[in-house]
């Protein structure tokens, strides 16, 4: 199931204004192939191509060369069916709280359902499926999606597009402007998510921190092109590399280099503080055991 | 399309019109619109044209942007020149069907409003080619300073005009990318019946207005957090100075338009 490939590109480029002094291309010749089932990263410095990269996926820009296959199938094949790509691929903008117009959060929540063409009890069902597993009060869901806090307003439009069930859920910085205790929490009902609905979820991210420890391959995006994508523990390794495009790796893998470098024995392949917490106290204990 | 609301009408290039002095500039354009009403003959039509080529060999705006100005007013030219025609009935007839009439006056009076009309246009549209819009509400501003003594709110109204014109790229931008939100969810805009779109807009438009209302908000905080409290003693970043080339070019438009009412008197005598 795993190594199924559910959407992949071919030779995608997108060229913004072509033909007129402005021209830039914003995402060039990228090869992909994303697995089903599957937690995935995508990191990049600020005007890598990454959100360019992330709208082709759900067909909102059209290649200027190129393909986008969805299950094998080119997305731009039959136009009438472009609707539906975009609730099988489902995405999330950054900051999507603006996005919110309607008079209840139900009923907002329930817009892409809607659109699905489901009926009332479907859609019923899915909101308040998707209002539980993003851990949204169900006494919100009456609510002005206005009157709610941040983040839950945050909540409500992520809801929106789970709602949908998609087979990919691409966010883009779904954490943003949230605090730290916010953030973790919402990674991990994500995560929860992406587990229970065994589809593939992909998060736009700018903290290493969070890529290390939710995601399992990670998407680099350098200049337009595909860097590399890759189980996210190899990304790391290439940390050079990383460094020379603006990227770095999370904190903690910094500390356990230096600290290997000085001559502890620690393994490689340490990105998040659980697993460096568990091999410094591993190599404590051993350490004290030998000066008893 | 994006760009070319969001940069108004201006044409950015190098030229003595684009450097002179925006409000002598809105002065010649009103005395220009002036000459073109004064009178009545071709005089008037050919005294226009020729400070018309005048100013445009002095922008550097090339002919081809000229066109472009005029191009979007041909319909409604076509309705006043065919108006004109069936219903001005004065003059030698030169053909007649059932009750159509076509006159000498009709035709000659078709194609004389036909051109005042386009060198009004592109009178005007030579000044918003010239003139940044920024320099336009300054130059607006300072033209209607006099007004504040009967207390007419200028510069809280040239305020407005620049944050208006401020935010339109700003807006276009956050509508993008609302319905692109809206459309990820399966919104759909462009096509259904009348109704379906008029209730499509419903998701784009409540989220403009509540980011927009957001923004306004903001800003009046940001304003007030800089002490911003209306234009007294206000100093700015451009102020406006003529020079030597606007009173000339100014003495020009005068001499055009003394003789076109010179002209008139003549020849109605």
């Amino acid at each position: 199931m795993k190594s199924l490939s559910i959407l992949e590109t071919e030779e995608l480029t997108y060229t913004y204004s072509a033909g007129t002094p402005f021209e830039k291309t914003a995402v060039d010749h990228v090869n992909l192939k994303i697995e089903n089932n599957c937690m995935v990263g995508i990191i990049g410095h600020t005007g890598s191509g990454k959100s360019t990269l992330m709208q082709h996926f759900n067909g909102l820009l059209r290649p200027t060369s190129g393909k986008v296959l969805l299950h094998g199938e080119d997305i731009w094949a039959d136009k009438k069916k472009l609707r539906d790509v975009r609730f099988r691929v489902g995405l999330v903008f950054q900051y999507p709280e603006y996005q919110l117009f309607e008079e209840t959060v139900y009923r907002d929540i329930a817009f892409g359902p809607k659109n699905m063409g489901l009926n009332d009890a479907e859609i019923k069902e899915r909101v308040q499926e998707t209002a539980e597993l993003i851990g949204l009060d169900k006494k919100l869901l009456e609510r002005s999606p206005f009157a709610l806090s941040g983040g839950q307003k945050r909540r409500a439009a992520i809801a929106g597009v789970m709602a949908m069930r998609p087979e990919i859920l691409i966010l883009d910085e779904p954490c943003a402007g949230l605090d730290p205790k916010g953030r973790n929490y919402l990674l991990r009902q994500i995560c929860d998510y992406q587990k229970k609905t065994q589809s593939t979820v992909m998060l736009v991210s700018h903290s290493m921190e969070d890529v290390a420890e939710y995601t399992e391959k990670l998407l680099v995006m350098n200049q337009a092109k595909l860097f590399c994508y890759d189980d996210t523990p190899a990304v790391f390794r290439r940390t050079e590399e990383l460094s020379g495009m603006g990227l770095r790796i999370p904190q903690i893998a910094g500390v356990m280099h230096t600290l290997r470098q000085r001559g502890y024995d620690l393994p490689e392949d340490i990105y998040t503080v659980a697993q460096a917490r568990d091999a410094l106290l591993g190599l404590l204990r051993k350490g004290g055991a030998a000066s008893c | 399309m994006l760009k070319e609301i969001t940069s108004g009408q201006y044409f950015p290039v190098e030229s003595v019109l684009h450097r002179m002095d925006p409000r002598f500039k809105i002065i010649e354009t009103l005395l220009f619109i002036f000459l073109l009403f004064a009178g009545n003959s071709f005089w008037v039509i050919a005294l226009g044209a020729a400070f018309v080529l005048l100013a445009q060999r002095l922008s550097n705006i090339p002919m081809k942007m000229i066109w472009k100005s005029v191009k979007p007013i041909l319909p409604f030219l076509a309705i006043t020149a065919l108006l004109n025609l069936l219903f001005i009935t004065d003059g030698e007839v030169l053909f007649s069907w059932k009750f159509l009439k076509i006159t000498e006056d009709g035709i000659s009076t078709s194609i004389f409003m036909m051109l005042r009309i386009v060198l009004l246009i592109i009178g005007s549209s030579l000044l918003t080619y010239t003139t940044s819009p920024i320099l336009l509400t300054d130059a607006i501003e300072s033209l209607l300073s006099p007004l504040r003594r009967v207390k007419f709110p200028v510069h809280e109204m040239a305020m407005m005009m620049s944050i208006a014109l401020r935010f339109i790229p700003t807006l276009l931008e956050e509508t993008d990318k609302i319905m692109s939100a809206q459309k990820a969810r399966g919104a759909t805009l462009d096509n259904g019946k009348l109704t379906d779109r008029a209730k499509a807009l419903i998701p784009i438009l409540i989220p403009l207005f509540v980011s927009a209302f957001r923004r306004a908000e903001e800003l009046a905080t940001a304003m007030e957090c800089r002490c911003y409290r209306g234009g007294d003693g206000r100093t700015r970043l451009r102020t406006l100075k003529a020079a030597p080339r606007d009173y000339i070019g100014f003495a020009v438009c005068l001499l055009f338009v003394a003789a076109s009412v010179a002209l008139n008197i003549l020849l109605q005598s």
